[in-house]
């Protein structure tokens, strides 16, 4: 017993549980501000201010908004599943944070005693099949929670989210066997240095990356595909009958799920912690230095596409669900299916 | 088709590129973008306040003349022109040794403007022969009662130009310089 307690790494388990925290504590903190970029940006783009009251520029509106949300009354009504009811926002709440694991952070860093230790909590094999794995479970958070309301609007809501997302994921996959094809390894740190090497993927895969682009925003439920909120048609949708932290949790992994999505687009497509144009490793930084600038970098790529996230919330209208689903089965999958041929024929071709 | 403005709705079935709707939604975000660096016309009200205009018909005042006595001689003609009669007043004769206080032999010792009442047309500005009252450059602020906005003599009255004289500058207001 005492000897395999030994056996185990304590300083794997420490670093491992430091990042996961960082990253979890990361996502909520960015997830809180998206909220406030969310209401700054679509004041800007409406000539409004948005809120500047609480704080300067009103920087203390989430945290105002968040301590609202918790002292509010908690109604479970009286129909529902009670079970249910709980287990939707959570399981929310866990998918959006669970797929930030294989996401790389950084470049890795090396300490003094020449380990090194990777920013990013685990390199599995399976990778960004790992992130369509957990991003489908995500459907179950809508689909549960709509259900347990025991409300009609709620199980259309249910419905439609659960319809989109199954819709949406096609193209989405089909976009990414392409880059696959590019890379040829599932695991996220080898897409990565594949694109540092080789430049970026947007470059050979524009069309899929808009295509896995116009997927994300569906499997974000946003604009112009929130067909499962729809608050002008379905009152709110699937967290119609929430109230308090269980709303807060449907809210606030939504903006989870962005900033996961962007960093997972980043890291496809836009070449990661990768600094574009330099060739960063020349310049002979210390690794601390150098984790932390690529850290700041994936940031800034991130940060980039989640305003584009809100940009589009704040200039199309929603789909119509007949619109919504030509779009995915008649357009989206011909395309990345075309796409897909086309890489595969070129690197055929070129015999890559 | 009176007017020649009348166009013909397209109802052309949509090209492939017009159905991934790409294009269009570039557009619109290519407008929603120049709206970023448009200037706001929002004026953050507490801190900054729009000016008044010139000729702006706000909360009354009661005038003094330049040595401070008031100007009204509660004639009551302010109470006849008010066409929502908002105004009443009661008349008092002035007692030696309060020369300093009102300018002539009658004053008004009670003088009250509801301004619930009051729709703010200034024509008791119009009507009174002494210069006494005015629509100064200010509003009615809110009040949690229905009492609150009957404004009596001491709330209207202008600060003292001696004793209070920036007050009684701020008080006057652009109007001021017209008169």
């Amino acid at each position: 017993m005492i000897m395999t307690l030994i056996a185990v790494d304590w300083w794997l388990i420490l670093e491992k549980g430091v990042l996961i925290g960082g990253i979890i504590g990361l996502s909520f903190f960015i997830a809180m501000y998206t909220t406030y970029a969310e209401r700054k940006v679509a004041a800007w783009l409406q000539d409004r201010r948005g809120p500047n009251r609480a704080g300067p520029f009103g920087i203390l509106q989430p945290l105002a908004d968040g301590g609202k949300l918790f002292f509010k009354e908690e109604i479970i009504p009286l129909a529902s599943n009670r079970f249910l009811f709980i287990l939707g926002p959570a399981l929310a709440m866990i998918t959006a944070l669970l797929t930030s694991t294989v996401i790389p952070w950084a470049t890795p860093f090396v300490t003094k005693g020449g380990s090194v230790i990777p920013m990013q909590v685990a390199d599995v094999d399976m990778g960004i099949l790992l992130v369509f794995s957990i991003v489908s479970v995500g459907v179950y958070g809508i689909m549960i929670g709509g259900w347990a309301s025991n409300n009609k609007f709620s199980l259309i809501a249910a419905i439609r989210g659960a319809s989109q997302m199954v819709s949406y994921e096609l193209p989405m996959g089909l976009a990414l066997i392409a880059v696959l094809f590019l890379t040829g390894s599932l695991k996220m740190s080898e897409i990565v240095t594949n694109q540092v090497q080789h430049g970026w993927h947007i470059i050979y895969q524009p069309l899929g990356f808009l295509i896995f682009f116009i997927c994300a925003l569906a499997e974000c439920n946003r604009t112009p595909f929130d067909l499962p909120e729809a608050e002008n048609e379905l009152n709110f949708g699937y967290h119609q009958e929430y109230s308090s932290m269980k709303l807060g949790f449907y809210l606030f992994a939504e903006y989870i799920n962005m900033f996961i999505s962007s960093a997972v687009m980043v890291t496809l497509y836009f070449g990661g912690y990768d600094i574009p144009f330099v060739n960063e490793t020349s310049w002979g930084l210390n690794s601390f230095w150098m984790s932390f600038l690529s850290f700041s970098v994936i940031m800034t790529k991130i940060a980039f596409f989640l305003f584009v996230f809100l940009w589009i919330r704040w200039t199309i209208p929603r789909f119509r669900y007949d619109q919504l689903m030509n779009l995915g089965w008649k357009k989206l999958i011909p395309l990345a299916l075309v796409n897909m041929i086309i890489t595969a024929a070129v690197i055929l071709l070129l015999n890559k | 088709m009176l007017t020649q403005r009348a166009k013909q709705v397209d109802r052309k079935p949509m090209t492939f590129l017009e159905s991934i709707y790409l294009w269009n939604i570039l557009k619109g975000m290519g407008i929603t973008i120049s709206h970023l660096f448009k200037k706001k016309v929002t004026i953050n009200y507490p801190e900054q306040t729009r000016s008044f205009s010139k000729v702006w018909r706000g909360l009354h005042v009661l005038n003094r003349d330049e040595a401070g006595r008031e100007n009204c001689t509660a004639c009551g003609l302010c109470a006849v022109a008010c066409p929502a009669e908002a105004i009443t007043m009661e008349a008092a004769e002035r007692l030696p040794g309060e020369e300093h206080l009102y300018r002539e032999e009658k004053y008004a010792a009670k003088y009250e403007i509801n301004m619930l009442r009051c729709i703010f047309c200034g024509l008791c500005e119009e009507a009174c022969p002494k210069d006494a009252i005015y629509l100064s450059q200010s509003i009615a602020p809110a009040n949690y009662g229905r009492k609150g906005f009957i404004y009596k003599k001491e709330d209207l009255l202008i600060p003292h130009p001696k004793e209070e004289p920036e007050a009684y500058q701020k008080a006057l207001g652009e109007k001021a310089t017209i008169n």
